[in-house]
């Protein structure tokens, strides 16, 4: 008898766990039932009591909601994840996580969300992951918060500060539990005063937001406090415009200098005048994705350095056109300027309509290397990889281009024509064969540009009409003849645009750049850079 | 008897002289040839390609039901080639020298008002199939594409309600010519007349192309910072949306932040791009593939099989080629000709299925009766249906917002027979007011 008490304790206790337990699942079961019927006020109802339950199982089912992967299968009403595997879909149950089998997409529904839903998932489950033993999980959850500001999560929030140890991850939490005091309006003065030091102290955009929200919802002393925060924010903002303005003009100038450095040397050291030189980059922007289509068929691993298969082939494709160009057309009209005018226009039409019949007028896809997708933050600063690696490109071509023309016999060869053609073929530099390996060299070099353009731009075929007027302006205006000219004028080119655009709009500052340009070739025709000599005749 | 005889021999010659022309009549009209205006090169082409193949597409179904009136339709192929002047020349070799019973085409509202006088002056009969900025309505013209009130207006309502999120604070982006900068002025209007602020909305445009798009979505960014809900509109068209929409996920806007709302992005537009980025921001439109109708599954099936293509996808400009095509038929039909003018009398009030499951009615200002949907992009480059008006919207040619054309109405039917009646004046201001 005495020994049967404490049993049947432990059974009691055993028998209500169980069932506690069970309950727990049906109750899961009922909300995600709930979430995949009913229109989308009653999802938002059922996100919300997800998060509440503080199921961690919730998590995974709401951020395949999030993600539209959540279905309700057809023949049997139940709720799985679906993610994709190959033409079908592998499924698993959503409320016990057991495989079910897989389906095609016509077998399925998809419970569906709209960008309201989608903010208050994030938001259900930052409070669902906020205890997630991995750290970067955590600081997403409190970003999350951060953003939505949502009250029902304070609790949650507080419980996970006071477990919190790593710092960055404590202050972000921190920061998320500022924004809901602020959002919340009957907090305490004091706790919003404090909260505004926090987010004041944070400094960014989303910070700002919130401050001025703050100072026009309040008064007194918060008001005070919050529009002081939002000033000071706006003035580090304001400095931190300047930089990014500059960045912006550096990443426009690296593109300007990739498109025109080819044209600097057909247009700059041959003289020809190339209105074709855009559809070199078109060309150079196509050989990038045929490389990638054909590796998307047959060696998908290789994906992340097709571009850097596409570099060498898009140089060798547009180089062999640009010769070939110079060989049939190009050699017969030397000297006649408005002559190569009118057939390098023509033929640049021809190869526009060329690359729309074999490939179609629409717009193709070429896809980023995961290198070169992504962001980071430099203080203020958002810095995508890509445009990075574009400026980082831009001058590695330029660099290999002087040591080129510098440090090799072809470059002596290439400079000895321009410089004095007649001289030069009297000591026996075969002067037809160099102007058809410049012509080619700076045809590949738009070649390389164009792979790096098919990162940022359309690649359709009239990508690079887009760029040719530009091109002319970047050489003109850095001085002809001159690859440093092309450098500095591109980069100045850049900037002053992106100086301008704020202010003028983007139509205006480009009339002002193009006025600018005329105005100063007005005063120097030659160019920033001009060269000095006989040469130049 | 003398005078009997001479009269019998002009009647038989005048008889002759008859019949002969008749028979010319009848040999030149074995065919009904059916006029396209695309741009097949140039900027354009990307989205105007699409359409010719669709009309050519349509000529064939017909002709495999047997034609119209017993006879074959033949199509007749110009380019244009992006070039505005030339569609003016182009459309005066259609209807010339070809004699065309009705031309479908034009894209850019440029392309069109360069045609107009050409149709008004030799009496032809336009299909124009995109959605534009209204503010227009010519008697040989047939809007089938949509006006403003049956895009953008309900997008804004759509953004202002509480499943579009609440939005307070406003960029109007377009590309610098009249179709974003018309749009632009009556969303302003509205706006205004809604109650929002005038520091609350931001209007940029950028040239044709554009495609460095770094500073105006740190703009953009800039602007929604300001602690109120932030809604992009944009009217960005052509190539320059693709670098748009890449900085946009470069620069970390998602579309729960700052949503995008695209008048002219659709489906082949979106084709270019990797869509996962760009999930959950808008477009609206009044068809999308994805609509989940029988009349739309059946023509997806039969535009992948003319195009020989399984995954070319549709979109709105297309349906509304179909449904003006579709209209013109029944038209000729119910009148047994394709005389010009009594095509275009036959055409108002005509019905036909459009693609999403409505009937659409060709109105006495030569608009159509239209659905209202609104799409969030979803990771495969198509559009998930949010929001649609309850029933079909009509298509208003003026706008009863802006100042100078609220008083304006356009009507086709006798007694009025105008496109621009001032309804306070109660007089047909007609051309003047072009």
């Amino acid at each position: 008898m005495q020994f049967i008490r404490p049993f049947s304790v432990l059974l009691s206790v055993l028998a209500s766990l169980a069932l506690a337990g069970a309950a727990h699942a049906a109750d899961l079961a009922t909300l995600v039932g709930n979430l995949a019927s009913g229109g989308l006020s009653e999802r938002e109802a059922a996100i919300t009591a997800l998060a509440a339950s503080g199921d961690e199982r919730a998590a995974p089912i709401l951020e395949a909601l999030g993600a539209g992967q959540l279905y309700t299968r057809t023949s049997d009403k139940l709720v799985v994840i679906g993610k994709t595997d190959g033409n079908r879909l592998a499924l698993t149950e959503a409320v016990s996580g057991k495989p079910a089998g897989n389906a095609v997409e016509a077998d399925l529904e998809r419970v569906r969300v709209n960008n309201r839903l989608r903010g208050t998932i994030e938001a259900a489950v930052g409070s669902l992951t906020l205890m997630s033993p991995n750290a970067r999980t955590r600081l997403s959850a409190a970003d999350a918060l951060f953003k939505r500001r949502d009250a029902t999560a304070l609790a949650a929030l507080d419980q996970a500060l006071a477990a919190e140890k790593d710092p960055r991850i404590k202050r972000a939490m921190s920061e998320a539990r500022a924004a809901i005091v602020l959002a919340t309006a009957d907090s305490p003065p004091a706790q919003k005063l404090a909260a505004i030091a926090l987010v004041r102290e944070r400094g960014d955009r989303d910070s700002l937001g919130i401050l001025k929200t703050v100072a026009a919802a309040s008064d007194g002393e918060v008001k005070t406090a919050a529009t002081a925060g939002a000033d000071s924010i706006e003035q580090t903002l304001a400095a931190w415009q300047m930089v990014q303005n500059v960045w912006y003009g550096i990443s426009l100038g690296s593109v300007l200098l990739l498109a025109a450095i080819g044209l600097a040397i057909t247009f700059g050291t041959m003289g020809v005048i190339n209105m074709a030189h855009g559809e070199m980059v078109m060309l150079g922007a196509y050989t990038t994705f045929v490389v990638q289509e054909v590796i998307r068929t047959s060696a998908p691993h290789l994906f992340d350095v097709s571009l850097v298969i596409a570099l060498p082939l898009a140089f060798l494709v547009s180089g062999a056109i640009g010769i070939l160009i110079e060989r049939t057309i190009i050699r017969f009209l030397y000297g006649r300027p408005l002559d190569t005018l009118l057939a390098t226009w023509g033929l640049s039409l021809v190869l526009q309509q060329a690359v729309r019949s074999i490939f179609g007028s629409s717009n193709r896809e070429v896809g980023a290397p995961s290198w070169m997708s992504g962001t980071f933050q430099l203080g203020q600063l958002n810095i995508t990889y890509g445009r990075l690696w574009i400026v980082v490109f831009a001058l590695v071509v330029f660099v290999a281009l002087i040591l080129l023309l510098r440090k090799t016999p072809l470059g002596l060869y290439m400079r000895a024509v321009t410089q004095n053609r007649p001289m030069a073929s009297a000591v026996g530099i075969r002067t037809p064969r160099v102007d058809a390996l410049t012509f080619g060299l700076g045809s590949g070099i738009a070649g390389l540009a164009g792979v790096a353009l098919s990162q940022i731009d359309n690649v359709s075929p009239n990508l690079g009409q887009g760029y040719i007027i530009d091109s002319f302006m970047v050489v003109v205006f850095g001085g002809v003849g001159n690859l440093f000219g092309t450098l500095i004028g591109a980069l100045t080119l850049g900037v002053v645009n992106k100086f301008l655009e704020p202010y003028a709009g983007a139509v205006l500052g480009k009339i002002l750049v193009l006025v600018f340009i005329i105005m100063f070739i007005q005063r120097r025709p030659r160019g920033l850079f001009a060269l000095k000599g006989r040469s130049v005749e | 008897m003398k005078f009997g005889t001479l009269m019998r021999t002009g009647l038989v010659a005048a008889g002759l002289v008859a019949s002969a022309a008749t028979s010319a009549f009848a040999q030149a009209g074995d065919t009904i040839k059916v006029g396209i205006l695309h741009s097949l090169s140039g900027t354009m082409a990307i989205s105007e390609t699409t359409l010719k193949d669709v009309v050519l597409m349509m000529v064939e179904e017909q002709n495999k039901k047997g034609g119209l009136l017993g006879k074959k339709l033949e199509p007749v192929v110009v380019d244009p080639a992006s070039n505005w002047p030339l569609f003016a020349e182009k459309a005066r070799e259609l209807l010339q020298k070809e004699k065309v019973a009705v031309v479908f085409g034009c894209w850019t509202s440029v392309s069109r008002k360069s045609v107009l006088p050409v149709f008004e002056e030799l009496n032809g009969i336009l299909f124009y199939p995109v959605q534009y900025e209204g503010q227009e309505s010519q008697r040989n013209v047939f809007y089938t594409g949509a006006a403003p009130n049956q895009q953008a207006i309900p997008a804004v309502d759509y953004l202002m309600s509480k499943d579009g999120g609440d939005v307070k604070r406003w960029v109007l982006a377009g590309t610098d010519y009249v179709y974003p900068r018309t749009t632009n002025k009556i969303l302003e209007a509205y706006l205004l007349q809604k109650g929002v602020p005038k520091e609350d909305i931001m209007i940029n445009y950028t040239p044709f192309g554009h495609s460095d798009w770094q500073s105006i979505v740190a703009d953009i960014k800039k602007f929604g910072s300001a602690g109120k809900k932030t809604a992009v509109v944009s009217t960005i068209n052509g190539d320059a949306n693709v670098p748009f929409y890449k900085e946009l996920g470069n620069q970390g806007i998602k579309a729960k932040d700052i949503p995008v709302v695209a008048f002219s992005v659709g489906e082949e537009e979106l084709a270019g791009i990797d869509t996962k980025p760009l999930v959950g921001h808008l477009a609206a439109w009044n068809y999308f593939q994805s609509v989940k109708d029988p009349a739309n599954a059946e023509f997806i099936k039969t535009w992948q099989a003319f195009t020989k293509n399984p995954k070319r996808v549709t979109n709105d400009p297309m349906e509304a080629s179909v449904i003006g095509f579709r209209m013109w038929v029944e038209a000729v039909k119910k009148v047994g000709t394709t005389d010009p003018d009594k095509v275009i009398d036959a055409l108002i009030g005509i019905k036909v299925p459009n693609l999403t499951g409505g009937i659409s009615e060709m109105l006495p200002n030569h608009h159509i009766t239209k659905p209202v949907l609104i799409g969030e992009i979803e990771g495969n480059g198509q559009f998930d249906v949010v929001w649609k008006t309850p029933g079909l919207v009509p298509g208003a040619a003026w706008s009863p917002i802006l100042d100078d054309s609220k008083n304006l109405k356009a009507d086709w039917t006798k007694p009025v027979n105008c496109g621009n009646f001032d309804t306070v004046a109660n007089k047909c201001i007609g051309k003047a007011a072009k």
